[in-house]
């Protein structure tokens, strides 16, 4: 009994009862005529797809700069560097990894600035990271209709000029990491085991930086910037690291993301893409101040879960599709739990 | 030594936002090639149409909490007054009273949740309320979108969506379509003004103005400035906070039906979200700041914000020769320019503190 409540102290409310409706959508799919094998699927390249990104919250949460909500600006960095690639035609494995070179200056560069910009606002980054996200996606907007690019993949057909809103990487890179030693099993089924690897990898290589001399560095500015002045850390250079970090692993989760999807998604697309990967780690049971590579893993594997199930089991269920409000509810309400709780907890 | 020119630099950022959004201004509407008496036509319509929304962020200003984005619960509360007052075809000026009555009480109660919710997230409310106003619209459309018309009966089919129950995403308002604006009509020089919805906006200047000097206007001044000085004094915190956030909430539901009363449709699930991104885009431009606002900055920032939205476009046709880049420009200005205003509060108030702190410690060194 006294491990029972240890166990939901531990895991929190919020992240029992997700679990458990998870669960419980699993349960009844098969009921309701839902294929088990191609949800389970579906959940595990979602998985995959959004890993990177709620990946990147993690610097910025330990170091104390809050939930990344400015994630749109390293997402930009990707989307730079994806339309680059695209623009040189390389396909295949090269591809990527140009796109993922090209677009790692510059998030270096952004995530520097934003940084920078963090450190002069402290106490109300998020905020602040919020629109900074907002209004680079808005900028961006302009950007793309004026940058040279002139791939005739890429720009509006009529015009010549001009990207389009969406640019497909089919004969590019579609699924170039994903299919390394991918498998199906039967018709539904299928396992992109290089983007699981590849995303293994980056967890192992923040799971080894955490722990270098300074990863620590980083979780003492975030848990106790007093006791960090005292002992000579330079407060803001560790948080613009974090920040810069956070963008870097935002440009290439989402180049992670399209290759897996299939498609670039330009203008307002990435507009949004901050919500879903921090309510996944806050699900995942970190706090603002507090999160972990397991809480990542956890979180986007719950997150992703429910974004894949619900519409599919609940429209055969009452055949109406409510998958997007409550996508909404589950994504800001878990937000709004941990923006609410932290403050109760250290009065 | 160089105080005059600290002054000086003080001055203007304090005044930075309007005084850039008059520069762009001077040189688009040359462009833009648009006559006079249309600008001004144009001004006064969205000053009647967007004043009563911006007015309502003020309160929770002065009790310190920042921009409310809360508001757009109130606006919720409003649109859901107004399907229920077209759903019974009241037409006119008293379907629009009947809105606000039917409004009234849910705007409070949503009011008092965002309240609540506040203030277990002290120091971080805009952030809060920001997510809150995500958070209240996926439940906005759970309610409207599959609740209304199975769970609420609603008596005009034309309304509901084919499958039987949700409202269609175009409710039409032609009912009361400028039912308050054109209650007095007024015309000046070929301009038109309406003078009813100004004359509400006034009484609620007033009523501002007023409520500043009572016993809890000065309360949530007090409030605003030290939370902890404030609680000591006596004055309960919470209380007062949560009375700011209920008023600024009813108000805000008003505007929004103010705001559609003109407009003449609605958008069932978008209305509400532009509500409060452009009121609090235009309370900034206008010179107001996340700590201090004023009337003046409300009209003063409704008109610059408007007269840009206006402009940008033709002069970004003009200019470049392409209507979609100066559309995607004024997308830019109003979140940059509410990007620029928190950022410059947050730097001011980190200095302040700095320089608190360097004052103690210069003290303690002599």
């Amino acid at each position: 009994m006294g491990g029972i409540r240890k166990f939901i102290e531990n895991a929190g409310w919020p992240r029992i009862i997700i679990g458990l409706f998870l669960f419980s959508l699993f349960i009844i799919a098969p009921f309701v005529r839902v294929r088990i094998d191609a949800s389970v699927s579906d959940t595990l390249v979602r998985f995959g797809m959004n890993g990177v990104m709620v990946l990147a919250m993690v610097p910025m949460i330990v170091s104390g700069c809050g939930l990344n909500f400015g994630l749109p600006l390293g997402i930009i960095a990707g989307l730079l560097g994806a339309v680059t690639s695209i623009e040189i035609g390389i396909p295949g494995i090269p591809g990527v990894l140009i796109a993922m070179a090209i677009s790692l200056p510059i998030a270096v560069v952004l995530g520097w600035g934003y940084g920078l910009l963090l450190n002069r606002v402290k106490g109300s980054e998020m905020m602040i990271a919020t629109y900074v996200g907002f209004s680079s996606v808005a900028f961006m907007c302009i950007m793309w209709l004026v940058l040279p690019y002139k791939s005739s993949n890429m720009v509006w057909g009529y015009a010549g000029k001009g990207l389009r809103t969406t640019i497909a990487v089919e004969g590019f890179w579609h699924q170039a990491i994903s299919d390394i030693g991918s498998f199906s099993i039967g018709q539904f089924f299928y396992v992109p085991t290089g983007m699981f690897l590849f995303f293994a990898l980056l967890c192992g290589f923040m799971w080894v930086f955490m722990r270098t001399r300074t990863g620590t560095a980083m979780t003492t500015v975030g848990s106790n910037p007093e006791y960090a002045r005292a002992s000579g850390v330079n407060i803001d250079r560790m948080r613009t690291l974090s920040v810069i970090l956070s963008t870097v692993l935002g440009a290439i989760g989402i180049i992670v993301y399209q290759q897996s999807f299939g498609f670039v998604q330009l203008y307002m697309g990435p507009f949004y893409m901050a919500f879903p990967a921090v309510s996944a780690i806050l699900i995942g049971g970190a706090s603002v101040h507090r999160a972990s590579i397991l809480n990542v893993i956890i979180g986007t594997f719950l997150f992703q879960g429910i974004l894949t199930m619900t519409p599919s089991v609940i429209n055969s269920m009452i055949q109406t599709d409510m998958s997007e409000v409550i996508r909404i509810i589950v994504s800001n309400g878990m937000i709004l739990y941990a923006l609410t709780r932290t403050v109760k907890v250290k009065p | 030594m160089n105080k005059k020119a600290d002054l000086l630099k003080h001055y203007l950022i304090q005044n930075a936002v309007p005084i850039l959004f008059i520069a762009v201004s001077a040189f688009a509407i040359p462009i833009s090639q648009f006559s006079g008496t249309y600008l001004v036509q144009e001004m006064l319509v969205r000053l009647s149409r967007n004043s009563f929304l911006v007015l309502s962020l003020l309160i929770p200003i002065m009790a310190g909490m920042g921009l409310n984005f809360g508001m757009v619960l109130g606006a919720m509360a409003g649109q859901i007054g107004l399907i229920f007052m077209s759903d019974w075809s009241v037409v006119g000026v008293p379907g629009v009273i009947l809105a606000a009555i039917i409004s009234t009480p849910l705007a409070i109660a949503l009011g008092w949740l965002c309240g609540t919710i506040l203030n277990l997230a002290k120091g971080r409310e805009m952030v809060t309320s920001f997510i809150l106003g995500f958070f209240m619209n996926g439940v906005y459309q759970l309610v409207v979108l599959y609740g209304f018309g199975s769970v609420v009966p609603m008596t005009n089919p034309a309304m509901v969506l084919s499958r039987g129950f949700g409202i269609r995403n175009v409710t039409n308002l032609e009912g009361i379509r400028k039912c308050l604006d054109n209650l007095m009509p007024l015309n000046i020089l070929g301009i038109d003004i309406p003078l009813a919805t100004f004359l509400i906006i006034g009484l609620f200047c007033l009523f501002v103005l007023w409520f500043r000097g009572t016993k809890l206007g000065q309360d949530m001044r007090a409030v605003g400035q030290d939370m902890k000085v404030a609680g000591d004094a006596g004055i309960p915190v919470e209380r007062t906070r949560l009375i700011a956030i209920i008023i600024s909430t009813v108000l805000a539901c008003y505007g929004q039906i103010i705001f559609l009363q003109n407009i003449g449709t609605m958008n069932t699930y978008n209305s509400h979200e532009q509500a409060g991104m452009f009121a609090i885009a235009s309370l900034l431009v206008g010179g107001a700041s996340v700590s201090r606002a004023s009337i003046f900055n409300v009209f003063l920032g409704v008109v610059l914000f408007h007269l840009m939205f206006v402009v940008s476009p033709m002069a970004g046709k003009y200019l470049i020769g392409e209507a979609q880049l100066g559309e995607y420009f004024r997308v830019f200005v109003s979140y940059g320019i509410i990007s620029l205003a928190l950022v410059l509060h947050a730097w001011r108030r980190q200095k302040d503190r700095e320089r608190a702190r360097r004052s103690l410690r210069g003290a303690a060194g002599e």
